[in-house]
């Protein structure tokens, strides 16, 4: 029931790379974060309309380490929140 | 070479083909893990120095580098930068270099730009900006072994007409190309051709520019690095992960403690021969007692640590460059969060078990200021190595050896453990204090690279260990030397006929009764207080002083340092001086550099207040409640 409506909104509105199982790929829609530092982070990769995949974390599942732009760059969850992200 | 400026050479200089004479300053610039700093050390190997920026925090390494034919090119060494754009520290200072207004630095008048040849299109945006600022750039490709092993390739020829800029595909960990690198800069490199460039503030067009040009050079993505996937599966597992952690942290200590247990042994016993050797081959008097009683020994009480610190330094070296210490950041980061800190806090605080002054300045690279003032603020909490001395000697005059833990823990190891638990602790409630008052901020954003994992090189290693000794010793030669010198002054003056006062007649013993009511009620009398008084500079001097105190009393003349400590202090009292030395700033170098790093007084005024007051309140308390 739950898993069936998560999955029906996924597709309405983009998810979350908070979202993002360990080992899928997604690509990034937007990010929803301060100027100055959505900035930093699409010089470190996270670039709209780039490909981005979750890799492995801190014990806990946080922070998390993401697979972008032929590097691997940590982020925290309270960051990864803000930043969404398509299935493709 | 550059002086030929005469009217004769008029006519050879404008005869054709001019080559560009070769640069002078180059400055060397790439984004972070680009082995920029691999390639320095290779091109200077040790005509280097470090040197800090006016005002600023930041450090760079300036070095000559000898090129064939005589020349000789200074290499400035500037911090690892994503981008152009002044946003961090890091980067004000990269953009105040290349554009010539850091103050008492020429612009200079070449660049030599790092990228990861294993991830071009991702480092070449830096490159769009660096081209723009028309310097004389010379463009090295770094980790070309990584690349070919890993199925990559690229056309330097095709990728050098794009950027209208020469590029070398080097290797600066096995010296692959690093010859093609000084004939580049021998022959001069000229301003670069232009070429079409993006708008540098639109980072999705410099991407697209970026995948065009290295599509143009027929770049081929190298295979991910299979090595580091497979190792982070074990460094970044749920279960192994943490117990790899611990276990490294682990080594790092028992490294510490008793690996540097043997060097050091040695080094006191150089200094107790030579100081012997100068005593017999001195004429007796005062010059044979300052040299020996109060330079050498003084002196040499402190260079005994340098095994210990140089051990801290070679793990954390190894740890940084082979890659691991990004990852430790990461499995710290939950913990540090929960007293407001980040992971990035854990290496600094890390470094100040060894000594707090390298830990303040590894905080440099927590972008968030109130974060990097707070960790600033705890890190002298840590045990750093000086206290070490202090703790020994009155834990080994106060406490008896019994077992504590079964046969695993003795009861003076068990009370060396509660020290380091106590300074600890202190640092934890610190940071939450300051984390909820003064310096609440918004958690700041984690962002951390983890760079592939890397073998590091021992040449690497070696000149950041020689660095350190050199401080070191520096600091030796320098402060500790001042302090010991000052203080055998103040113990033999004012001389009676010629002879040295008794210790409580000196000047020394004066300034000791002076603040004898102040530390009266932590059980601590006038000798300890001078003690007290010199361990400001350092703390680990106040066993040299106690040594001289001691030793220049007759009553105490035979009897050993602890037995004199033992008649000196009630064991409420030692407790005291243990719990004072575990929380108070004394130590000058620390002081000046947390007043450089947070640029003025206040907040190194702020901490020895906080410091002192804690030590205070908290000795008096150890003092009435064991008497």
């Amino acid at each position: 029931m739950q898993l069936g409506f998560k999955a029906a909104s996924r597709k309405r509105r983009a998810a979350s790379l908070a979202e993002l199982p360990a080992g899928a790929e997604a690509v990034i829609e937007r990010l929803d974060l301060p100027e100055e530092f959505a900035a930093r982070l699409m010089e470190m990769g996270f670039i709209p309309g780039h490909r981005v995949a979750a890799a492995l974390s801190a014990p806990g599942g946080d922070p998390r380490v993401f697979r972008v732009d032929g590097a691997e760059v940590a982020l925290r969850r309270e960051t990864a929140r803000h930043i969404l992200v398509r299935n493709n | 070479m550059a002086s030929c400026h005469g009217r004769a050479d008029a006519a050879r200089l404008a005869s054709p083909p001019a080559a560009p004479a070769p640069p002078r300053l180059v400055a060397l610039i790439g984004p972070p893990n680009s082995g920029k700093t691999t390639l320095f050390n290779r091109l200077t190997g040790l005509r280097q120095k470090v040197a800090n920026f006016p005002g600023v925090t930041v450090e760079h390494h300036i070095g000559k580098a000898h090129l064939p034919g005589h020349h000789a090119v200074d290499i400035i060494d500037l911090p690892g930068i994503y981008s152009l754009n002044p946003r961090s520290e890091d980067e004000q200072v990269t953009h105040d270099v290349l554009h010539g207004a850091m103050p008492g630095l020429r612009r200079p008048d070449g660049v030599i730009l790092v990228l990861d040849s294993t991830n071009l299109q991702r480092h070449l945006p830096l490159a769009a900006a660096v081209l723009s600022l028309r310097l004389p750039t010379l463009v090295v490709l770094n980790m070309a072994d990584d690349l070919r092993q890993r199925g990559g390739a690229v056309d330097t020829e095709a990728l050098a007409n794009q950027l209208g800029a020469p590029v070398v595909l080097v290797s600066a960990v096995t010296g692959e190309g690093v010859k093609s690198v000084a004939q580049f800069l021998t022959g001069g490199i000229a301003v670069p051709r232009v070429v079409e460039l993006p708008v540098l503030q639109d980072v999705p067009a410099c991407r697209q520019w970026a995948r065009d040009v290295s599509h143009g050079a027929r770049y081929t993505h190298p295979a991910p690095p299979l090595w580091t996937r497979r190792l982070d599966a074990m460094f970044l597992h749920p279960l192994a992960g943490p117990l790899v952690f611990a276990f490294v942290v682990a080594a790092v200590f028992q490294s510490i403690f008793s690996w540097a247990r043997p060097m050091m042994d040695a080094i006191q016993a150089a200094v107790a021969v030579s100081g012997a050797w100068m005593r017999a081959s001195l004429p007796d008097g005062w010059l044979e007692s300052l040299l020996v009683d109060g330079a050498w020994s003084g002196v040499g009480a402190v260079v005994v640590f340098l095994p210990q610190i140089l051990l801290l330094f070679l793990f954390i070296a190894v740890l940084e460059d082979s890659g691991y210490l990004a990852r430790a950041a990461l499995i710290a980061d939950r913990t540090m969060a929960r007293v407001g800190l980040q992971g990035k806090s854990f290496i600094p605080l890390l470094s100040a078990y060894a000594c707090a002054v390298p830990a303040i300045m590894a905080t440099r690279t927590i972008e968030n200021r109130r974060d990097r003032i707070a960790t600033i603020l705890i890190a002298p909490f840590m045990t750093c190595s000086a206290r070490l001395p202090v703790y020994t000697l009155i834990i080994a005059a106060f406490i008896p050896e019994r077992p504590f833990f079964g046969p695993f823990l003795g009861t003076r190891a068990a009370a060396l453990l509660g020290l380091y638990l106590l300074g600890f602790l202190a640092a934890i409630g610190t940071a939450k204090l300051l984390k909820s008052s003064v310096l609440r901020s918004d958690r700041a954003p984690f962002v951390l690279e983890m760079p592939p994992y890397r073998m590091p090189t021992l040449t690497s290693i070696g000149l950041r260990l020689w660095d350190r000794t050199l401080a070191f010793l520096k600091r030796a030669g320098t402060v500790i030397l001042g302090v010991a010198v000052l203080l055998w002054i103040l113990a033999s003056v004012p001389t009676s006929n010629g002879a040295p006062p008794p210790i409580e007649q000196s000047l020394a013993g004066t300034l000791g009764r002076a603040v004898e009511p102040l530390i009266a009620p932590l059980g601590f009398n006038w000798k300890i207080g001078i003690g007290l008084i010199t361990s400001l500079a350092a703390r680990e001097v106040i066993v040299g002083t106690l040594g001289t105190i001691y030793g220049m009393d007759p009553d105490h003349n035979s009897a050993g340092l602890q037995a004199a400590l033992q008649r000196e202090l009630t064991f409420g009292g030692a407790v005291a001086l243990l719990v004072f030395f575990a929380f108070a700033m004394q130590c000058m170098s620390t002081l000046a550099v947390v007043r450089r790093e947070t640029g003025g007084w206040k907040w190194p005024a702020i901490q020895f207040l906080y410091m002192g007051t804690l030590a205070w309140v908290c000795a008096w308390i150890a003092h009435t409640l064991l008497g």
